[in-house]
């Protein structure tokens, strides 16, 4: 098991069923076994079949990514689980909203970013804006980044949510 | 996230209504319970109203949650049935803690219903209230908060068939007061159709064949059983005989799968791990094919990791796909129910006119030559009694009887393992994963439930029995005549020699000092003293305690210094196995010291 230790990053989509607590024992199963989370994200997906989606990025070495999706495999309430970085790379897209506030030149250099990412600005003062940007999280990684020296106040991430791509449902 | 949905399986409202509390009744009782083992409280007291009512379920009253949990184990163990346990909620639920981490290491099926607080002081801090939910969780398969009374047969129904499905475990239904109140129509156990857990039983026939093909090319195979054989049912027990006498192989085990197979064959060749025998753990250490059947290469088994049986290729089956690949890497999983995949491979061996490689041959020559080191030999005392001697007379003074052993946790438990031969599967009751020291003597208590004529011995330390004694009095109570033998070294023994041998001869806090007098504790109970002190005393004092048709506690004074061999220093490897204290120095490295 000492072979590969190389860490990889693998996006994990889990559908479950909606009940209470089913959440608290998908983290709880992370933090139990010291598995990381780097992003969460959980909402309902089919009202009628109490159906919630949860999408997980992490990270570990392959045996540890292969137990992990085995020990969510494991949980009652676990209708599947699918590792999208192993199935033909699939659509990963994150939404943050960006708090910037400055002033003179630092002000209109982060419009100017904003405009480059294709980022809206959904609130705006004198003295700040609050920036809108969808895409993979590379690049809101790279948007932020850009940003920082600008007056970068506040970042709020909605986490990955994951889909395969074409006709087939994952 | 998410609201309960009592409508999901919109059961027809047909019969009379009963209350909550009277469901629970008549559901235990539709899934065949004969024996509960409860305390009761004030948020169970609905609940035990209906027990009241009725004749048919006979309750055992404990006299703490865990030895309720722990004698529900036993129950299960000794039945292959679920273990019933019924508490209140707050330190009723936080007390059976111990029992359900420990069930659920040991892959144990039990039920436990708690009550819990009226659904409207839920997240008040109300009188007794603890999150039982939370708190069991990750020490449960399962669990569930009923909050709406029509749900809760269809939970109960549910409840047993996770428990004893797939790798058995323990699950909780939490019921809040005002729940066992009210009324509804109850819904009787039909086939369970479950959403999401659907338990893959039967093996992949490819597979199968593959790993069957192994087997037969094999030169130095070696059969490693568990505990999940004994899950599995008596046939799969039935089913592995017929697999290792077809082959020829020689078969160890883990101390869960202990049983089995018959001690007295001549393929057998002791258990492995830590305090196995020198021939088991050599024989997975040098092998070429290491078949590993319902059992999970726990590191009690393995040791050293990375030396853990280096030449061999790996064929793991066990009903759990978690387990495969999780410690140690494996170059075959077969996913399956243990006895559906014996008897699948044993179909194959005699199909395909299978024999095993001639090489097998010099492979039992081999092990006989590991053999004749005698691993388990000790040097035997006229003055003082040795553990080891007692425990062999204690099983050579009951053959010919229906003997169920439990244990509690050290020592005693592994020289009861080394020299205790098993030959049938569910005799053999022991905390191996959590290794929960009090386990011995509640379990007894539930051995004995389910097998009311048998002989049921607890082998004992006198530290561990400490932790759970006062179920003393429920044995009494219920007239259960188990027998506590207690191995009374007055030292917690393993720790001890981990100290001896690790920690440089610091005895630190593991000597028991101010010990009971264990003959005047059991008289106070109102059950039998016995006291052992000289080795030509033994065999009489044994028989005076077999003859005994009452709980009796045995206090057998044993030699305080003797150590527990062969072991295997943590972090070593199986080949670095130590024999006997003549042995050099110990030497352990830094990283061996981390390691339990």
């Amino acid at each position: 098991m000492q072979k590969d230790a190389r860490i990889e990053t693998h996006t994990i989509v889990v559908t479950v069923d909606n009940e209470p607590g089913v959440l608290a024992r998908v983290i709880g199963l992370f933090a139990g076994r010291g598995y990381n989370i780097e992003s969460l994200t959980v909402a309902e997906v089919d009202r009628a079949a109490h159906l919630s989606r949860i999408t997980v990025v992490t990270s570990g070495t392959a045996a540890v990514i292969e137990q992990i999706r085995a020990q969510l495999g494991r949980l009652v309430p676990v209708h599947r689980v699918v590792d999208i970085t192993l199935e033909k790379p699939g659509i990963e897209r994150e939404l943050a909203l960006i708090k910037v506030a400055s002033t003179g030149e630092k002000r209109v250099e982060s419009l100017r970013v904003s405009q480059v990412f294709r980022a809206r600005a959904l609130d705006t003062t004198h003295g700040s804006f609050v920036f809108h940007i969808p895409g993979p999280p590379a690049k809101i990684d790279d948007f932020i980044e850009l940003i920082r020296p600008l007056g970068l106040v506040e970042v709020s991430r909605t986490g990955v949510a994951a889909i395969s791509r074409g006709a087939e449902p994952m | 996230m998410g609201k309960s949905k009592g409508d999901r399986s919109a059961p027809p409202q047909t019969g009379p209504e009963l209350t909550g509390s009277e469901i629970v009744i008549r559901a235990l009782k539709d899934q065949g319970v004969r024996h509960i083992f409860g305390y009761p409280g004030g948020a169970v007291l609905p609940i035990y109203d209906s027990l009241f009512e009725d004749n048919e379920l006979v309750h055992v009253l404990v006299r703490h949650e865990q030895g309720a949990v722990h004698a529900a184990e036993g129950y299960a163990r000794s039945t292959g049935k679920p273990g019933v346990v019924l508490v209140t909620s707050g330190p009723g639920a936080t007390n059976s803690v111990t029992g359900l981490t420990d069930a659920l290491m040991d892959s144990v099926p039990l039920v436990v219903i708690t009550g819990q607080v009226a659904t409207h002081l839920i997240g008040n801090d109300a009188f007794q209230e603890c999150d039982t939910v939370g708190i069991t969780r990750p020490c449960t398969k399962h669990n569930w908060l009923v909050r709406d009374v029509k749900d809760l047969a269809r939970v109960i129904h549910e409840a047993f068939y996770i428990a004893t499905t797939g790798r058995p475990g323990p699950v909780v239904v939490d019921v809040p007061k005002d729940v066992q109140f009210k009324k509804t129509a109850y819904v009787g156990p039909t086939n369970i159709k479950h959403r999401t857990y659907h338990p893959k039983l039967d093996p992949d026939e490819d597979v199968i064949r593959t790993a069957v093909r192994m087997m037969a090319a094999a030169r130095r195979p070696v059969i490693y059983s568990g505990g999940g054989i004994i899950n599995s049912g008596p046939e799969a027990s039935t089913l592995l005989r017929e697999l290792v006498h077809l082959t020829g192989f020689p078969i160890t085990s883990t101390l869960m799968g202990l049983g089995a197979f018959p001690a007295s064959d001549k393929q057998w060749l002791g258990p492995i791990g830590m305090h196995g025998t020198y021939e088991a753990n050599l024989c997975a250490n040098r092998c070429d094919l290491l078949i590993a059947l319902g059992s999970r290469f726990d590191d009690r088994v393995t040791g050293r990791i990375d030396a853990f049986s280096p030449n061999s290729k790996k064929i793991h089956l066990d009903v759990d796909p978690s387990q495969i690949n999780k410690n140690v890497r494996v170059d075959l999983p077969i996913i399956a129910d243990a006895a559906r995949a014996l008897k699948a491979m044993i179909k194959v061996w005699k199909d395909e006119k299978l024999r095993a490689d001639p090489a097998l041959v010099q492979w039992w020559a081999q092990i006989d030559t590991w053999r004749s080191k005698n691993s388990l030999a000790f040097k035997n005392s006229t003055k003082v009694i040795k553990p080891q001697h007692a425990i062999d007379r204690l099983y050579a003074l009951t053959r010919g009887r229906e003997v169920y052993i439990t244990t509690e946790v050290g020592q005693h438990q592994m020289w009861a393992m080394q020299r205790f031969k098993f030959e049938e599967p569910n005799h053999w009751m022991t905390s191996g994963g959590l290794g929960t020291m009090g386990y011995g003597l509640p379990a007894a208590v539930g051995v004995q439930m389910a097998h009311p004529d048998a002989l049921v011995i607890d082998i004992a330390g006198e530290a561990s029995v400490q932790m759970t004694m006062q179920e003393m009095s429920t044995a009494v109570q219920y007239d259960l005549p188990i027998k506590i033998f207690i191995i009374n070294n007055e030292y917690m023994g393993m720790v001890r020699q981990w100290q001896q041998l690790l920690h440089g001869g610091r005895y630190s806090h593991s000597y028991s000092e101010a010990l009971p007098d264990f003959v005047k504790m059991a008289e106070a109970y109102g059950a039998v003293g016995i006291r052992a002190e000289k080795p030509d005393e033994l065999d009489a004092k044994i028989k005076e305690m077999l003859d005994v048709k009452r709980p009796v506690l045995f206090d057998c004074r044993v030699d305080p210094h003797e150590n527990c061999y062969p072991m295997i220093p943590s972090g070593a490897a199986h080949d670095e196995m130590i024999l006997s204290d003549a042995e050099d120095e110990l030497e352990v490295s830094e990283e061996g010291k981390i390691m339990v």
